[in-house]
């Protein structure tokens, strides 16, 4: 039996196709990923994301615990309603989970984390609790929307008047709470926008009043695309308990500067890690896809997550290739029996509706 | 499920029909489209290829996955769909008149052998 989020009748009503992941019931698309895709390029977009998991961490050592627990520091959050992005690392260094931490008071954390890895993530930090006891609550009762687009906070402000005055203000990676609505300027389609967490009981009404101020279901194919060409990291697909995140394009997130203790550091500090994450662009007809072989000059490669960019027109991929590997090399990925000519990248495909990797020439 | 009833089908998810000009054209059924999603990227067979029926001669990829598409028939390849390797899109659109490629069939009579619409939506029906 599948699991289903507060807005699995809804989405089914929509049309939607669902499929399993991770154990939920989700909407892959309402009939066209790639016109969902465009739509959030270009307008505004709403994804139902209440399979996430969200924990609020409360007590005088919740901060303490936190800068023990995650390989960011959350210690840069100076000021409630600031959010860092961080991986949750195993003491050998490698990655059991990437999450947004949201610091949202005094002794207090809200960390939002992956469906697919919550129980077991949930059962991690309960079991480091010997660092501290702050109370470390599920909030199950939680719908999850994120709205993203050029125009998504519009639409948002549009449908829920009320949360403007507190969100208008809010910087990229800041977050408010206003009244029921937690209301946070993030997201994972490298577009402008908000997720909102508010009481499931409000789902259908909250969901209904977006739509009619004008922003389009999107499914996770729309999701997955979205998040493709931003650049970012899927969990269990480019990243997970075999990787560090310096093999991940994730070393920017770690924080080793001073000397903080935190779970994983002796590791990544003995380390060496031989492999990166690089983005491939395919220079002509055909798609790269997760699992195939990459052959460059300094050795072979996987590619992690591929698959056709809409707002590019051609095929993108995240890869793991030989350190040596560069920025602008050829490289050749396997696609059936043939070796298709790709050039190597540095991620993000694209940003704000726009194409960051240069001029390549028509696929063709 | 839009499956007509002049057409013949695979249980590979392959329609073909007998031309005027004794070609049969295959493509991908309505069904089959609706499964993989937004499509594109298509391969086609080279003219000339003579194959076996069952056996690989096209790729049609969405953005869900990619799809081998199967000869129905025997015979050759007399004919690729050029318009649908540009935009592969109108399989989408409409998978009945988006055809692949053509195949000279070595025996017409092949075709009889293949699944009528009621049969084939029966078959994809219980797939679904």
């Amino acid at each position: 039996m599948l699991r289903q989020t507060p807005l699995t009748a809804t989405h089914r009503r929509l049309g939607a196709r669902m499929v399993d992941f991770g154990g939920w019931e989700m909407p892959l698309h309402y009939g066209s990923q790639i016109e969902e895709h465009h739509r959030v390029r270009n307008d505004a977009g709403v994804f139902d994301v209440s399979h996430m998991l969200a924990l609020d961490i409360l007590g005088p050592d919740s901060r303490a615990f936190l800068r023990y627990a995650l390989a960011n520091d959350v210690a840069r959050l100076e000021r409630p309603g600031r959010a860092l992005y961080s991986c949750l690392l195993n003491q050998r260094g490698c990655i059991l989970d990437d999450l947004i931490v949201y610091f949202t008071g005094e002794f207090q954390y809200r960390v939002v984390v992956n469906a697919g890895t919550a129980e077991k993530d949930l059962a991690w930090i309960r079991a480091l609790r010997q660092r501290g006891t702050p109370d470390i609550t599920p909030q199950c009762g939680l719908c999850m929307l994120a709205a993203q687009g050029p125009n998504a906070r519009a639409r948002v402000w549009d449908a829920l008047p009320e949360t403007r005055n507190a969100t208008e203000p809010l910087l990229r990676f800041h977050a408010a709470q206003c009244g029921e609505f937690f209301v946070a300027r993030t997201g994972y389609t490298g577009e402008d926008g908000f997720e909102l967490m508010f009481p499931a009981v409000r789902a259908d009404s909250v969901w209904n009043a977006l739509m009619r101020a004008g922003a389009a279901p999107c499914g996770l194919g729309a999701r997955d695309t979205l998040r493709l060409e931003a650049g970012m990291n899927l969990y269990g697909q480019d990243m997970d308990e075999t990787v560090t995140p310096a093999e991940s394009g994730l070393a920017w997130t770690v924080d080793l500067s001073g000397g903080r203790e935190f779970v994983g550091r002796r590791a990544l500090e003995h380390g060496h890690p031989l492999r990166k994450l690089v983005g491939l662009v395919l220079l002509g007809r055909g798609v790269l896809r997760a699992h195939q072989r990459v052959v460059s000059a300094h050795g072979e490669g996987l590619v992690t997550s591929g698959g056709f960019a809409p707002t590019l027109g051609r095929s993108i991929a995240l890869a793991r290739v030989p350190n040596a590997v560069n920025v602008g090399d050829a490289v050749h990925a396997q696609v059936r029996e043939r070796l298709l000519e790709a050039r190597v990248v540095k991620p993000p495909f694209v940003r704000n509706g726009r194409s960051l990797i240069g001029p390549i020439g028509e696929p063709e | 499920m839009n499956v007509p009833a002049a057409l013949r089908y695979s249980k590979t998810h392959e329609w073909a029909r007998l031309e005027a000009d004794g070609t049969v054209s295959v493509g991908i059924t309505d069904h089959a489209q609706e499964r993989l999603g937004d499509m594109v990227f298509v391969e086609l067979p080279d003219i000339g290829r003579k194959l076996a029926a069952g056996t690989e001669c096209a790729v049609v990829e969405s953005v869900k996955a990619a799809a081998d598409v199967y000869a129905p028939v025997c015979g050759e390849v007399v004919a690729a769909n050029a318009a649908v390797r540009d935009a592969p899109q109108s399989i989408n659109q409409d998978a009945y008149a988006s055809w692949l490629f053509r195949l000279k069939p070595d025996d017409p009579a092949e075709l009889g052998s293949l699944l009528d619409a009621r049969a084939y939506a029966e078959q994809a029906t219980s797939e679904e």
